[in-house]
């Protein structure tokens, strides 16, 4: 069974689509990174997927309709949908003790062992703790929670980049494992790079982009163009053009790699670069159609 | 109270293969605690308006012996007045805490949630929107009138006990003040006044400010009070009634002369025809109809609601 599964999924806001009719699938197992500009529909995307907001279109997550199951569904679903949501009044004790007397999957002593390896203290009130605190306050609650999806929503926006770092490699060490499902939503796309074995770009309601890792390393290159070469590797199309140190950068969509090796030093595009070529062309396209 | 049977298949299966997982979630119990937790003027308020009465009350011991010499004077009527008024006037002082707490708990309780964003929290956890807006009710339906209902039984009991020292130490008998206070009657009349009137009868009040809380983007305030407010002075305007305001007036007063407060009441509310009388009457059972489809509609909305 596909953990989730959406079909014609949309929502507007009054005249504002959020989403425009998204079908989408993600196995049991993976770990989706969902990157878009500001606006795009990430968040309505994964509200609608824990039961924050109504949608018109079909969707399943874990078999469950998340709007009106949502309370059922969050047995199995644990999510972080914003930096800094713990109530700043609870101490951290009290927000041990609720989770544990609500939450028949949650594991107080593997959240006490997350939070030993901090400086959090059991007695502190969250509006006491830094912003980093409060973040992984939230990470040691739901890694506690044997769930079989999380859900992440910028979880790591404005935190130092110790903090980040952090963040993702406890997830990848202490939780990660094949049984479960991981969605990150993000901006910070160089963080969770190598941590993701799927990918999503969104933009303007609409999935633009859709791949595994493995399918990304090995279909898109990049070649850093010496100058004599230029109009030669132009002529083979690539999807995207820019300018680095030391000479243009092309991105190929599954070109021969020995003849793009001939041309200058070939290497595996960042998400970044793909994400700026895709999105870019998708609104060149937008505007073509316009 | 059992108000959610989220023990699912699921949650059985887990705890037989992890045993370190807790067992039996308790989802209301818990959502209880939550508010008491976050909103301790729930007992903080009652408590220090208690030791406000007291200390006034300590501070007026030495005049108690005077005045017990001019209340044997008196006719037997005032004299249990005057006796009684001290102990009425700390249950009075409560009782008003006891209002403005829930009126401000009720307009906060599901708008709170909502501006400091905690409900993308809340609602990240298998909790019902149902059980979290019963628990909220519970609040001023159940925890506040009985913990006022405490905090004056012990309030009136302590000022009984230092009021009868300082007669003793006098030489005077204390034999009349504690034949006038019939402190079980007492307690058993407020137990019966705060329930008929401050819950039975308000409860449409108390559920409209939670649905308004659970509604209103901002001014929760002012979205609770200008309605009805509004309906009052258009019925005045356009038809020269005012059956509402007369309305809200009378469910807000406690209606029924009969269920006035207790002290002053013609007769004994706690017999049987006066209780049967209330239980019967259509007034409360539409106010309670009311009162449900309030706190579904709270229900509802809040599943709407995000932060804001």
């Amino acid at each position: 069974m596909a953990c989730i599964e959406a079909r014609g999924l949309r929502k507007a806001f009054g005249a504002t689509v959020a989403l425009d009719g998204i079908d989408l699938r993600v196995e049991e197992g993976r770990i989706l990174g969902i990157v878009g500009p500001n606006g795009a529909g990430k968040t309505t995307a994964l509200n609608a997927i824990l039961g924050l907001t109504s949608y018109q279109g079909e969707l399943r997550v874990l078999g469950r309709d998340p709007w009106n199951e949502r309370d059922r569904l969050m047995c199995d679903v644990s999510f972080i949908a914003d930096v800094a949501v713990l109530p700043r009044w609870a101490r951290v004790s009290q927000l041990l003790d609720y989770v544990s007397g609500v939450h028949p999957r949650f594991d107080r002593a593997k959240a006490e062992s997350f939070l030993g390896r901090t400086s959090i203290h059991r007695t502190s009130k969250v509006q006491e703790l830094s912003k980093g605190m409060v973040a992984q306050l939230h990470l040691a609650i739901v890694m506690a929670i044997d769930a079989r999806l999380l859900v992440l929503d910028e979880p790591t926006l404005g935190l130092d980049i110790l903090f980040r770092k952090q963040f993702y490699d406890s997830l990848l060490n202490d939780y990660f494992d094949r049984s479960r499902t991981i969605l990150v939503a993000t901006h910070q796309v160089e963080e969770v790079e190598h941590v993701l074995t799927d990918l999503m770009f969104i933009d303007r309601g609409k999935i633009v982009f859709q791949s595994s890792m493995d399918e990304v390393e090995s279909r898109y290159v990049e070649v850093m163009v010496r100058p004599e070469q230029i109009a030669v590797a132009r002529a083979l199309k690539p999807m995207y053009e820019r300018q680095g140190i030391g000479g243009s950068v092309l991105l190929f969509d599954g070109a021969d790699r020995k003849q793009l090796a001939a041309m200058g030093d070939v290497r595996a595009p960042s998400i970044s670069d793909l994400f700026i070529a895709v999105i870019g062309n998708h609104a060149q396209a937008q505007g073509a159609t316009r | 109270m059992n108000i959610q049977l989220n023990a699912a298949p699921e949650a059985v299966e887990s705890s037989a293969v992890a045993p370190s997982v807790s067992a039996a979630p308790l989802p209301f119990y818990w959502s209880l605690r939550r508010e008491l937790w976050e909103n301790r003027s729930i007992y903080l308020a009652p408590l220090a308006v208690a030791g406000v009465v007291l200390f006034g009350f300590f501070a007026t011991l030495r005049h108690l012996p005077a005045t017990m010499r001019a209340a044997s004077a008196l006719d037997p009527m005032r004299r249990h007045e005057l006796i009684e008024q001290p102990f009425d006037m700390a249950a009075g002082l409560i009782m008003v805490t006891f209002l403005i707490v829930a009126v401000f708990y009720c307009l906060d309780a599901l708008h709170g949630e909502r501006r400091d964003r905690s409900i993308l929290f809340w609602k990240s956890l298998p909790v019902s929107d149902l059980t979290v807006v019963l628990s909220k009710a519970t609040i001023p339906f159940l925890i506040l009138p009985l913990f006022t209902v405490a905090v004056t039984v012990v309030t009136q009991l302590i000022m009984a006990a230092f009021g009868s020292a300082v007669l003793i130490a006098n030489g005077q008998g204390i034999a009349t003040t504690w034949s006038e206070l019939s402190f079980f009657r007492m307690s058993l009349l407020l137990l019966y006044h705060i329930f008929t009137v401050h819950v039975l009868l308000e409860a449409p009040m108390y559920a409209w400010m939670l649905m308004v809380s659970s509604w209103a983007r901002r001014a929760t305030f002012i979205w609770a009070f200008v309605p009805p407010f509004a309906i009052c002075v258009l019925e005045k305007m356009l038809f020269n009634t005012s059956h509402f305001a007369l309305m809200l007036l009378d469910r807000l007063t406690g209606g029924m002369e009969a269920l006035s407060a207790p002290g002053t009441m013609p007769m004994d509310p706690t017999t049987e025809t006066t209780v049967a009388k209330f239980l019967t009457s259509p007034s409360l059972w539409i106010g309670l109809a009311i009162t449900a489809a309030f706190l579904f509609a709270a229900v509802r909305l809040r599943r709407y609601r995000g932060p804001i």
